[in-house]
């Protein structure tokens, strides 16, 4: 695409910012290492050393000098990330290809959530519906929702993106945002603008066994038994079929991926289709798991995945899952130890961190962009 | 006296030579309407309110012009500076701060109350200083950073500040007061005071729109001034070639960076002003949305043109303000749709913003260079710049 476009981007500059330069030098990788284990290691410690309040028993504090509230947060936390990994997913896809920052993707998530709870009710699951009944209903809102966001998605990079290419990259970047906008408020016109609660199909809070004094609940289990699947099966795609090196070939170079003869537009709109279902199966886990949805969702958690993404190394799919379970931990952490209010920022603050430290993330490559 | 009188006709001069006579007419126009137009309409009238808020939103358009036009850094938290010159006013011109006795040229009733009370000027300028400062801080992360990742940085900015907006009310700075009053707001702030003419009152919009006029003014003419400076100039250079302009001898950390301070500082006084004419800072208004609303004003009247972001300022502000809210609304009910407009604001903007990308990327009034940049005439076009080096802001 750099040769086409009017104002290329050129690569960053040695000389700019030799002191934030010599910073990263010496940080870099370690030090974004050490400022992601800081949050568990320093609450670890302080669980051990002063305890923490683990409930009341006749009316007095019942302190706890032990491991096993961080291991909870590990297990709250890493089941949560592993939503986020699917969502990261379709932003390390959709950027690896056409270096584009999908900000209506997390809106894409918010529309496969509500396709799902919408599709309980036209099939009649509810809290009485057998075992059997559940899981292939399940499986087919799943189906379902999973070809809804990811055409959807198709449909978003057709009208929105596609046709400014060419264009300087800020031109799409907005469309994205303006997408988003679009979205959420076909959302709000849907579902109204407060959270709604959704039938708690399986009873998602419910342990099914514990390890070492950490409950390990049904919602945990589920978000892991469609993630693992769903990567595998992506990155199955994406190593071994024609498609698939057709993606990785257009990520790499889109000009010279079309002078061999692919078809740089199917490829594109085939990763937009990946990115959307994926998307689309985290907005149904997320409705299972979290038992209540929102228009405002997606907006979070679009922003959630995004730092996921760029932790992991952007256009990195191994980076994405990991980034995406980081980042997990970290929320479950500040949500216990700080208080939601503010874990946003908390999450904010680790993207900046990662910004300055290492913009190329874990497991990335240098980019044009990140330098 | 006479060095001044010499001074002011080298500058006259100067003036002619550069702005043709038709411009200045249509200038001097358009400053005469703006000084008449409160008398044609009622002084306190939806359509006042709805102008006076439209101005406002000209200022901040103006200033995110700076960063996202000139400079071409995409600025996705710009609603962060919005909020700081909004708690400017209210930290520095109400009793928020109720242990603290400092006046400032404030009218006689807010000189005996409890708290900062400063006056609105002063507050301006102490906004303005703020948002400055501030703008420097975010924009120290993205230096090494562009594009996409510029706008991430600062959307996380944006984001935190908000944040700190809200859960400000459980952040204790000492003798029981609190950073900032969250979502309850800080109310009962100062209406501005200016001695011979009295406090402002909102009975009466007509003194408060010619303020806000007054204040477009002067951020206008800097803008004008700043665009064909050295300092704009570099932008332009840096927005273009980054490479290009840093092996030219530009200065991309002082350039990046006084581009983000200058913009923010315009957000901070028009926040400001809008802390004292809502009378009440509430965190509940500093939203992401907000700053896409603003950067939907520059997009809809073209990056990097002032007269195009002061059009889509005053646009989007009367749309949103005017249009939606007393006109439009309900249309949605008439045909049947069971919502009123107002809710879905943001949706109809960011259908502006889609439909205005793909069939207009240029803008209402688009900036000489970008529209050569867009439209399909670029080799023509380059060679008449080329050969015509005086014009302004091409050959330089």
């Amino acid at each position: 695409m750099e040769t086409t476009t009017i104002s290329p981007t050129p690569s960053p500059p040695a000389v700019a910012a030799r002191s934030l330069a010599a910073v990263r030098r010496h940080a870099g990788r370690w030090g974004l290492i050490a400022a992601l284990a800081a949050l568990p290691v320093y609450y670890g410690i302080s669980d051990l050393t002063h305890g923490y309040q683990a409930g009341v028993v006749a009316g007095h504090a019942l302190i706890h000098h032990d491991l096993s509230k961080l291991g909870f947060n590990f297990a709250e936390g890493l089941s949560n990330g592993a939503i986020w990994a699917l969502i990261a997913i379709g932003y390390t896809l959709v950027y690896g290809i056409i270096e584009l920052i999908n900000f209506a993707h997390g809106d894409v998530f918010m529309i496969g959530s509500f396709t799902a709870v919408g599709l309980w009710a036209t099939l009649g699951l509810g809290l009485t519906t057998s075992a059997l009944g559940l899981v292939g209903g399940l499986l087919v809102t799943l189906i379902i929702a999973m070809m809804v966001t990811g055409s959807l998605n198709v449909l978003i990079e057709r009208v929105a993106y596609r046709p400014l290419r060419n264009a300087p990259k800020l031109a799409s970047l907005i469309t994205a945002v303006g997408f988003s906008f679009i979205l959420q408020n076909v959302g709000l016109l849907w579902r109204g603008g407060s959270p709604q609660s959704v039938p708690d199909l399986i009873h998602s809070q419910q342990t099914v066994f514990t390890i070492g004094g950490v409950p390990i609940l049904r919602g945990y289990i589920l978000a892991f038994a469609v993630m693992i699947p769903l990567v595998f099966a992506l990155t199955w795609f994406i190593n071994t079929t024609r498609a698939g090196r057709a993606m990785r070939a257009t990520a790499q170079d889109p000009e010279a991926a079309r002078l061999m003869g692919i078809n740089v537009n199917s490829t594109i709109s085939l990763t937009f289709l990946l990115g959307g279902m994926l998307a689309g199966a985290a907005g149904l886990v997320y409705a299972l798991y979290e038992t209540n949805v929102w228009y405002f969702q997606g907006f979070k958690a679009g922003l959630i995945a995004f730092t996921a993404a760029v932790m992991g190394g952007i256009g990195n799919v191994r980076g994405a899952v990991l980034g995406g379970l980081i980042i997990g931990v970290i929320q479950s952490l500040s949500d216990s130890r700080l208080g939601p209010q503010w874990t946003e920022a908390v999450v904010f603050g680790y993207l900046i961190a990662i910004m300055v430290l290492r913009p190329r993330g874990l497991l990335g490559e240098e980019t044009r962009e990140a330098g | 006296m006479s060095e001044l009188r010499a001074q002011l006709r080298e500058w006259r001069e100067a003036v002619d030579k550069r702005v043709p006579w038709w411009n200045r007419a249509l200038i001097g126009l358009l400053l005469v309407i703006g000084i008449v137009l409160p008398f044609l309409f009622s002084s306190s009238s939806a359509f006042m309110n709805a102008t006076i808020i439209a101005l406002a939103y000209a200022v901040m358009s103006l200033g995110l012009n700076i960063v996202v036009g000139f400079a071409g850094l995409l600025d996705l938290g710009y609603v962060a500076f919005y909020a700081l010159g909004a708690y400017s006013l209210g930290w520095f011109g109400s009793g928020f701060f109720f242990k603290a006795h400092i006046h400032a040229l404030v009218s006689p009733v807010a000189s005996t109350l409890p708290g900062i009370h400063l006056n609105f000027i002063l507050i301006l300028i102490g906004a303005a200083l703020i948002c400055a400062a501030a703008g420097i801080v975010i924009g120290l992360p993205t230096l090494r950073l562009r594009g996409d990742y510029i706008a991430i940085v600062t959307l996380a900015f944006g984001e935190i500040i908000a944040d700190v907006a809200v859960n400000g009310q459980s952040v204790h700075i000492g003798g029981g007061m609190t950073l900032t009053a969250g979502n309850l707001g800080i109310s009962a702030v100062d209406s501005p005071y200016f001695p011979g003419i009295g406090s402002f009152n909102l009975l009466n919009l007509r003194p408060w729109y010619w303020l806000i006029f007054a204040i477009l003014l002067v951020v206008l003419f800097v803008n004008l001034r700043l665009r064909d400076s050295r300092l704009g100039r570099a932008w332009v250079a840096l927005r273009e070639d980054e490479v290009a302009a840093v092996s030219m001898g530009i200065p991309l950390v002082k350039t990046k960076l006084l581009a983000y301070a200058i913009g923010a500082a315009f957000g901070g006084m028009s926040g400001a002003f809008f802390g004292t004419y809502y009378t009440v800072v509430n965190a509940g208004q500093f939203q992401f949305g907000f700053s896409i609303f603003i950067l939907a004003m520059v997009i809809i009247g073209g990056l990097g043109s002032i007269w195009g972001a002061v059009v889509g300022g005053l646009a989007l502000g009367y749309i949103n303000n005017y249009l939606i809210p007393d006109v439009l609304n309900g249309i949605p009910a008439r045909l049947g749709f069971n919502f009123q407009l107002t809710a879905v604001e943001f949706g109809i903007f960011g259908f502006l913003l889609v439909i205005m990308m793909v069939l207009r990327p240029q803008g209402l009034i688009p900036e000489r260079r970008r529209r050569l940049e867009l439209t399909a005439e670029i080799a023509p076009a380059d060679a008449q710049l080329a050969e015509a080096p005086g014009t302004p802001g091409g050959g330089t």
